[in-house]
């Protein structure tokens, strides 16, 4: 009671400025208050600007005709299409390319990164050599490096290099036959599903019964079996309904089949190649970030070498290696807006058009971001579950 | 931080809950109020600033840096390319060279700014160009929605094909076509074009779109695709600069009209003026047979029209009232030579390209140039 009263006497000591509390709130809300003034200000003055200029604004220009045609598109577009589609197809364009070199990156960076901890010296050196090569170079120059260097001294596609199957390869890119499904197919694609759905049931008893008894299973070879033998099994059922559409020579082209353009084979490539140096290094400090008790134990155990990278030292690296490897994949799908370079109709290319023939600057970019955000943020989602997921239970 | 027990947190928190019971003294209660009215003012000010710096016209702040900045290609023969000492060259670069020579009686106060076909309408937009001199096609959505105004068209064209006919010997036409791939440049009028054209035509193709001209013509070059299309009279510059010019046909078929031609932002009706009358003195100049070697005799002319475009009737109030001197239209055939010379120096005869005047001769001798009286 003293000592409040004390307080309470000193004049200066509780003044209302020097209240630690009052000064928090007081800067916290002046912060709030300039940045808000400070977006207000950034609208207003756009707003502003694009009225003194005459230049339309607003989202309506997304449902106008497009007029363009697009080279990949993985859903239907024309020229008479909207521009509102021209974009979608630009972010389908940058999802599949972001996916498939996100996989391959992913394969590479840990056969590379574990390759840097062989005991072989050559597997080694090559590694290191590779991880040092694509980690230092922008990945610019990776994506030319495909484009001009290795695909368009391929040659014309009159004397298109033949592969197995009817496959064929030139500078307009990689042909092979395309699947034509007749009827009844839909039985193999039922087999299919059927046939992954047993064998991870196969999966689940094997384990279950390892875990039990400590004898094991051949699941490997039985799923295999139930993967591939259903569908064949109803491919025949069904009268073998599976035809080939062959690549063909026509006047300028070769028609028919599937085509991979060189746009996007060396920007898929690129982007696997260069993210996949960076993962390596990711792999390679993870696996060393696990004790050296902890393989020494496993080898006590009797554990063979691959089992123990895949049973003990992998799963414990994990862990540390997945927070990096979100970043990483972040990097990768917005470097693939460098496809804008070597002409790959991703995002940015084609919302950039957009941004063009319609001269609706201030949208289009607003449009890019908000899709980039949301695929990043989306991506970080998706990884930190994973992460959660891979986190040390204790059991 | 949390749950870790810091020391001096939590001797901040329970001081500044001791210290809420106080009670406000008048003082510091005027002190909110005036930082508050400080922020306010603040907010106030900028905004104020803002409003203050768009008012200024083009052609102050043109006099105040002392120079154009003036947009033009990224380097396409005959219209806006560097030479080989760096030099911008072409109609679309002289065009800017007469602006500057109307403005400051000087036509080597510009600076370019290479812009590709994505980039060109923003920079316009943003003020960061005063003129967009860049083989752009004049059409009514970039003159109404996107905030243009153009002021005429310097060169009439239109797009074409053009095809290696070593590698493709049976193709004298658009229209066998079909099937091929082709190479565009991206977020022009051509892309559109090629699409209504294809379509139309009932025929497949194949877009092979770049943001840049020299993506395309190296595409082109090296085969990724089978037909290049653009204006015609970009067909013949880039057809130079390929690495054998003979293998390569411009095929006959005109697909669209594209009238290119400068453009300045909405809103400055006086520069506005300027431009288009300096395009228009590039014409009446030919017209009257004004020419870089002459001005000088064609001042004491005896003809009282060549005077009055000169600037040496009494008391001419021609070129003040544009905003610019009295000799203004000296300057510019000074500066450039009329619309004639500048062409053949260009694109014409004096030039690799050897582009025939065609519609663009003036209305005088069957071709569509045609200025209005200046007077």
């Amino acid at each position: 009671m003293a000592s409040q009263e004390v307080l309470r006497e000193e004049p200066s000591r509780g003044s209302f400025i020097n209240d630690p509390k009052v000064r928090g709130i007081f800067f916290q809300a002046l912060v709030v208050v300039v940045l808000v003034a400070g977006v207000w200000w950034i609208a207003h003055n756009v707003i502003d600007n694009l009225t003194r200029l005459h230049i339309a604004s607003g989202f309506g220009f997304l449902k106008g005709r497009a007029g363009f045609d697009i080279s990949e598109s993985a859903i239907a577009y024309s020229s008479d299409s909207t521009y509102g589609r021209a974009i979608l197809v630009g972010l389908l364009n940058t999802v599949i390319v972001a996916v498939v070199g996100i996989i391959t990156a992913t394969i590479i960076g840990f056969i590379i990164g574990i390759g840097r901890l062989s005991q072989n010296w050559l597997i080694r050196k090559i590694c290191t050599v590779y991880v040092e090569v694509f980690r230092n170079i922008p990945p610019l120059l990776v994506i030319f490096f495909w484009y001009s260097g290795v695909l368009a001294v391929l040659p014309a596609p009159r004397d298109s290099i033949n592969l197995p199957f009817g496959s064929f390869l030139n500078q307009r890119g990689f042909y092979f036959p395309r699947a034509v499904w007749g009827d009844g197919s839909w039985l193999i694609f039922v087999a299919l599903l059927v046939g992954i759905a047993m064998a991870w049931f196969v999966a689940r008893k094997a384990r279950q019964r390892q875990m039990a008894t400590g004898q094991q299973f051949p699941v490997l070879w039985t799923a295999l079996a139930l993967i591939v033998g259903l569908p064949l099994l109803a491919y025949a059922l069904s009268g073998f309904p599976l035809t080939f559409d062959y690549p063909k020579q026509s006047t300028f082209n070769l028609t028919g089949g599937f085509q991979v353009r060189p746009e996007f084979l060396s920007l898929y490539l690129a982007l696997s190649c260069y993210t996949a140096a960076f993962i390596a290094e990711i792999v390679r400090a993870g696996i060393r970030g696990v004790s050296r008790g902890q393989t020494e134990a496993a080898g006590a155990l009797g554990l063979r070498p691959g089992s123990i990278l895949r049973l003990v030292v992998v799963p414990q690296a994990m862990r540390i290696v997945i927070p990096p490897l979100t970043s990483q994949y972040l990097n990768l799908t917005k470097n693939s807006s460098l496809a804008i370079a070597i002409g790959y109709p991703d995002l940015t290319a084609t919302a950039g058009t957009v941004l063009n023939q319609t001269g609706q600057a201030v949208e289009g970019v607003v449009i890019m971001m908000v899709i980039y955000l949301a695929i990043s943020l989306l991506t970080s989602l998706v990884m930190n579950w994973f992460n959660a997921k891979m986190a040390l239970v204790e059991r | 931080m949390r749950g870790t027990g810091n020391g001096p947190g939590w001797e901040l928190r329970s001081r500044g809950k001791k210290d809420q019971g106080l009670p406000l003294e008048n003082r510091e209660k005027g002190l909110w109020v005036m930082k508050h009215i400080a922020i306010g003012i603040l907010g106030a000010a900028t905004l104020g600033l803002v409003a203050s710096a768009a008012s200024a016209t083009t052609l102050d702040t043109v006099k105040a840096k002392g120079f154009i900045q003036c947009g033009v290609s990224t380097g396409l023969a005959g219209f806006s390319a560097p030479d080989d000492k760096g030099d911008w060259q072409g109609i679309d670069a002289d065009f800017c060279r007469a602006v500057a020579a109307a403005v400051f009686g000087d036509g080597t106060k510009v600076k370019f700014t290479p812009l590709s076909a994505k980039e060109r309408f923003t920079a316009l937009q943003s003020g960061e160009i005063d003129i967009l001199s860049r083989n752009t096609t004049w059409t009514i959505n970039r003159d109404t929605a996107l905030g243009l105004n153009f002021i005429g068209v310097t060169y009439y064209d239109g797009q074409g094909f053009m095809i290696n006919a070593k590698k493709l010997p049976g193709v004298n036409s658009a229209l066998q076509l079909s099937g091929a791939a082709v190479c565009v440049q991206s977020g022009t009028t051509t892309e559109l074009n090629l699409a209504d054209y294809f379509k139309a035509n009932k025929m497949e193709y194949n877009p092979v779109v770049f943001e840049k001209l020299e993506e395309v013509n190296a595409a082109y070059d090296a085969g990724r695709c089978d037909v290049y299309t653009t204006d015609q009279s970009g067909l013949y510059g880039i057809r130079l600069t390929l690495g054998s010019p003979a293998d390569h046909v411009v095929l006959p078929e005109i697909i669209s009209k594209e009238p290119l031609g400068p453009a300045v932002r909405q809103g400055d009706d006086q520069w506005y003026h300027i431009v288009k009358w300096t395009y228009f003195a590039l014409l009446q100049a030919e017209e009257l047979g004004i020419t870089k070697a002459n001005v000088d005799e064609m001042k004491n002319s005896a003809s009282p029209e060549i005077k009055r475009v000169l600037g040496q009737e009494a008391d001419t109030k021609i070129g003040t009232d544009l905003g610019v001197s009295n000799d203004w239209v000296v300057n510019i055939v000074k500066a450039v030579g009329n619309y004639g010379e500048m062409f053949e120096r260009n694109v014409g005869s004096g030039s690799p390209l050897k582009i025939a005047r065609g519609i663009n001769a003036l209305w005088t001798k069957g071709g569509l140039q045609y200025a209005p009286p200046i007077r």
